[in-house]
């Protein structure tokens, strides 16, 4: 079986820099306390109403939905590193959340995270339209099923204001190594602050951005459509991915010499350490990223959003059946990483 | 401090802590310009915080909400709306600004004279001008259309294009008789 997502085999409209495009709708029951205040058995009642609903749309939609406390931790942590769930949902206690999460994993639902429903969307490449589209689909089809608390002034109500309306956020996770080389990133994401937009690391919120990947949404969720904040999102990505190809052209002409020093060394570190740590790897397969985008380094078999799974705690403990602790793990991705990329290199 | 030195390279460092885990954590310290270093395991340097700043996202929104929400011109909330609860699941408008979560969908309209604003500076707009709900959504729609539609005449009446404000006033009451004959076809579907 495929251990990767459908949205990390790297196609889509400039998927080389926009790793992902994500819609992503909170919901919630009417007449129904919010997640943080449910009691047992109203929690158990709801849950119900949802697992029947996710059933009815399982033939179309191929959703399979599963209660969190049924999956081991590790497990769960596998799906916050995939970046269908969020970290804050496996955090315990995870009695009463539920997932639904397609064949594919590009859809998934999150039950009783901040909201009744966290509808997601997950598409690789600038597909924020395409993202919407099923999104709004899958939302038609649950709301023919489900009584949402809605009202006609402040749209979708929600367990925190700051999503009410929409309750919409669309995001892009982008690849921006040169402009960060450049040292043009923050001026970027200070502009994209002005014009209501997030910019976050890799894992979502209180994160860093490792790997020079960033994620990018809109900060406001009410006073416009949901087609209007995601065509700014778009255009904004688009004006970026621009600015990251200027970027790399700019340093190939000028900084040639340096650019194939750091993507070779990232490469020779790569394939020959025996010992490596999550960020440490994340940080050279961005250089190997853009060496490959740049064709100063040969093209391998797995993306790189499929290698940065290899970086993850929770994805080297499902591949080897078991815990590790952090000095194992070190070396087990050094292990994983070494062989892949020398393997692919070889039958490419 | 003898056995507080660096991890020897003959046999498995353990834990400081716990002196049963190996150590896989270096934890180094300054207390008054002087260092101190440790090692520890995984589990024991969670325990001791080292991971504080790492994992846990200090400067949530929901942090900044409870500074928004308590802040008045005057910096005091009034006794009457630090009392407020709503009245179909019991929330107190206290707990929200703890919070900054709500209790139920009901809490908007237990909270509204104070939501109101806040939501206005969280979004820099109040009202939501996006997806209608299918089921017994039209009403909705409806009404959106109306509003607009009232809008657009007030604007033409202060331009004094009467001939163009007559034209929205018909189609307001056309829309309006349409709406009065037709029922309302709210839950239904």
């Amino acid at each position: 079986m495929d251990p990767f997502s459908a949205w990390m085999q790297a196609k889509g409209p400039d998927a080389d820099i926009v790793l992902s495009s994500r819609i992503r709708l909170a919901r919630n029951l009417k007449d129904t306390v919010f997640p943080n205040r449910l009691t047992d058995d109203v929690a158990e009642k709801m849950l119900h109403q949802v697992e029947q609903a996710v059933n009815d749309l399982s033939r179309t939609w191929q959703m399979h939905f599963e209660r969190l406390d049924h999956l081991s931790p590790i497990d769960r942590q596998v799906l916050v590193e995939k970046h269908l769930i969020s970290p804050a949902f496996i955090e315990e206690p995870v009695k009463y959340r539920a997932i639904a999460i397609d064949e594919r994993e590009s859809i998934s639902i999150m039950v009783n995270e901040e909201d009744h429903l966290r509808i997601q969307i997950l598409l690789s490449g600038l597909q924020l339209e395409e993202a919407w589209t099923v999104a709004n689909q899958l939302d038609d089809a649950l709301e023919r099923r489900l009584d949402y608390a809605y009202d006609s002034h402040s749209g979708y109500l929600t367990a925190c204001p700051t999503n009410i309306g929409t309750a919409m956020r669309a995001s892009v996770m982008v690849h921006l190594p040169a402009l960060v080389l450049t040292r043009q990133a923050s001026q970027v994401f200070t502009t994209l602050a002005q014009i209501g937009m997030v910019v976050r690391g890799l894992y979502g919120e209180g994160s860093d951005a490792v790997g020079n990947i960033f994620q990018i949404s809109n900060q406001v969720s009410l006073g416009l459509s949901e087609e209007e904040f995601i065509h700014n999102l778009a255009t904004v990505t688009q004006q970026i991915v621009g600015r990251e190809r200027h970027a790399r052209q700019y340093l190939q002409h000028n900084a040639g010499v340096m650019l194939a020093d750091r993507v070779d060394r990232a490469w020779g570190l790569l394939t020959h350490a025996h010992i490596m740590t999550s960020e440490e790897a994340l940080r050279l397969l961005s250089e190997v990223k853009l060496g490959q985008d740049l064709g100063l380094l040969p093209k391998t078999k797995s993306t790189f959003t499929q290698l940065t799974l290899f970086t993850r705690p929770g994805f080297l403990q499902s591949q080897t059946g078991h815990e590790l602790n952090a000095a194992e793990r070190d070396q087990i991705r050094a292990q994983f990483l070494r062989e892949r990329l020398r393997e692919e290199v070889q039958s490419v | 401090m003898e056995q507080n030195s660096e991890p020897r390279q003959d046999r498995v460092q353990l834990c400081q802590r716990c002196e049963s885990r190996p150590a896989s954590v270096h934890m180094s310290t300054v207390v008054n310009g002087e260092k101190f270093d440790r090692f520890l395991c995984e589990d024991c340097a969670r325990q001791e915080g080292a991971y504080h700043f790492m994992l846990v996202p200090q400067f949530t929104i929901q942090h900044v909400l409870g500074g928004l929400i308590g802040a008045t011109p005057t910096g005091q909330r009034p006794q009457a709306v630090i009392d407020k609860t709503c009245p179909v699941c019991g929330y107190s408008y206290q707990q929200f600004a703890e919070t900054g979560r709500l209790g139920c969908d009901h809490c908007y309209e237990a909270f509204h004279e104070e939501l109101e604003p806040l939501v206005k500076r969280l979004h820099g707009s109040v009202e939501h001008h996006g997806k209608v709900p299918k089921r017994g959504g039209q009403d909705i729609l409806q009404q959106r259309t109306l509003e607009e539609l009232r809008t657009k005449m007030r604007d033409a009446i202060a331009r004094e294009a009467f001939e163009e404000a007559a034209k929205w006033r018909d189609e307001i009451r056309a829309l309006e008789q349409q709406h009065a004959s037709g029922g309302s076809n709210h839950g239904s579907l």
